[in-house]
């Protein structure tokens, strides 16, 4: 069994934090869990500990690509072979970390992907359409079908976890859209595994066209930057270089 | 002549007040640069008057006026631009900052805890000497400079 990290980015999410730690603990006992606690002004940091999580709690908030990456480079600095990112609300279900960690089997990445067939979530009008013209670039890109390549639920392995050490922007989208398609361009390889979201614990995503306008836009933007990023060079390629 | 007096004035206490920011050290010297630029032109502005409009036949500006007003722009845009970069990398340097601060407070507390998740050889992450040694060029010619 390769030695394995999950990370879970957490922000004021102290009421659905607990249960969602104690049911990934009751699902996979064997491997380890590390809460980032993103500068939370609520309780997050002692319920997550009360449920049994080893809490990094960073001195203020960074936003999600911030905590990933204080995550991945603990990950990194402690050896581990395999990490994989979950959300605290809850929408993850623990009881495909496994599937999803079996993807690294054949590839550097492998996300769990909403898209892919499996369960029922679906999204509607501008955001659907974004969301299908970056998955169909990135998939073209990766030279594999991606569905969902703003799904948080992603597995890494030893070169993917030094790769998002050296480059996982905290800015919009960073920590999906911009780690994933420097880390393509870098060299790595990309799968996805279909897997199924449960309801968010609390709080609806919008249906507001003009932030799904924005969303669009924004989105694009973090794409073409991220298309014409500086591939981030290996330890064994520079050697070879 | 009056102006001419008043100008050069403004220019000095301006170039004064600099100096002293720099040299009580609550301003850096790579950000007075500009600025002292700055106030060396307006004090050569004031005593040669006609250098505005002879700079300005020369790029072909009809009012002399504009041109400084175009040139004060671009000094204003240059030295905003010049901030944004700083805090962008002011960000993230707190960021590798806050980030070993956060596992060595945890690394810490598992210690004094006496059950270690284990002892952990030194960091292997790149990530940081990565960082360290991109900004390292720049940071060179910047103490350089200081």
């Amino acid at each position: 069994m390769p030695k394995t990290l999950m990370i879970m980015p957490a922000w004021n999410e102290e009421e659905a934090i607990g249960n969602t730690i104690i049911e990934a603990r009751k699902a996979l006992p064997e491997i380890d869990l590390l809460v980032v606690n993103d500068g939370s002004t609520d309780q997050t940091a002692s319920v997550a500990e009360q449920a049994g999580a080893r809490v990094l709690n960073l001195p203020f908030n960074l936003g999600v690509g911030g905590a990933m990456r204080a995550g991945y480079t603990y990950a990194a600095r402690f050896g581990y072979d395999q990490a994989i990112q979950l959300d605290a609300d809850g929408q993850h279900d623990p009881r495909n970390v496994p599937k999803v960690l079996a993807g690294l089997e054949h590839a550097n990445i492998s996300i769990g992907s909403r898209f892919a067939g499996s369960g029922d979530y679906t999204v509607r009008g501008p955001r659907k359409w974004a969301m299908l013209v970056l998955s169909g670039i990135v998939s073209h890109l990766a030279k594999t079908q991606l569905t969902d390549i703003t799904s948080g639920f992603r597995a890494a392995d030893r070169i993917a976890i030094a790769q998002y050490v050296k480059h996982y922007p905290s800015e919009y989208l960073g920590d999906t859209i911009d780690s994933l398609v420097v880390a393509i361009r870098s060299g790595l390889t990309v799968t996805q595994t279909p897997v199924e979201m449960r309801p968010r614990q609390g709080g609806t995503p919008s249906h507001n066209p003009a932030l799904a306008a924005l969303y669009l836009v924004r989105s694009m933007f973090a794409l073409l930057v991220a298309l014409t990023r500086r591939p981030v060079r290996r330890d064994e390629e520079r050697d070879q270089a | 002549m009056n102006s001419t007096v008043f100008f050069v004035v403004v220019a000095l206490v301006i170039v004064a007040f600099l100096f002293n920011l720099v040299r009580s050290r609550r301003l850096r010297e790579k950000y007075v640069a500009l600025w002292m630029l700055t106030a060396i032109a307006i004090i050569a502005l004031a005593l040669f008057p006609h250098l505005l409009g002879k700079l300005a036949q020369l790029v072909g500006i009809q009012v002399p006026s504009n041109l400084l007003f175009a040139l004060a722009i671009f000094l204003l845009l240059g030295l905003s631009i010049q901030l944004s970069l700083e805090i962008s990398r002011c960000e993230d340097k707190t960021r590798v900052l806050a980030e070993n601060v956060a596992i060595l407070n945890l690394q810490i507390r598992e210690l004094q805890s006496g059950n270690p998740q284990s002892i952990s050889p030194l960091p292997q992450d790149q990530a940081a000497s990565e960082e360290r040694s991109e900004h390292h060029e720049i940071d060179g010619t910047q103490t350089q400079e200081s």
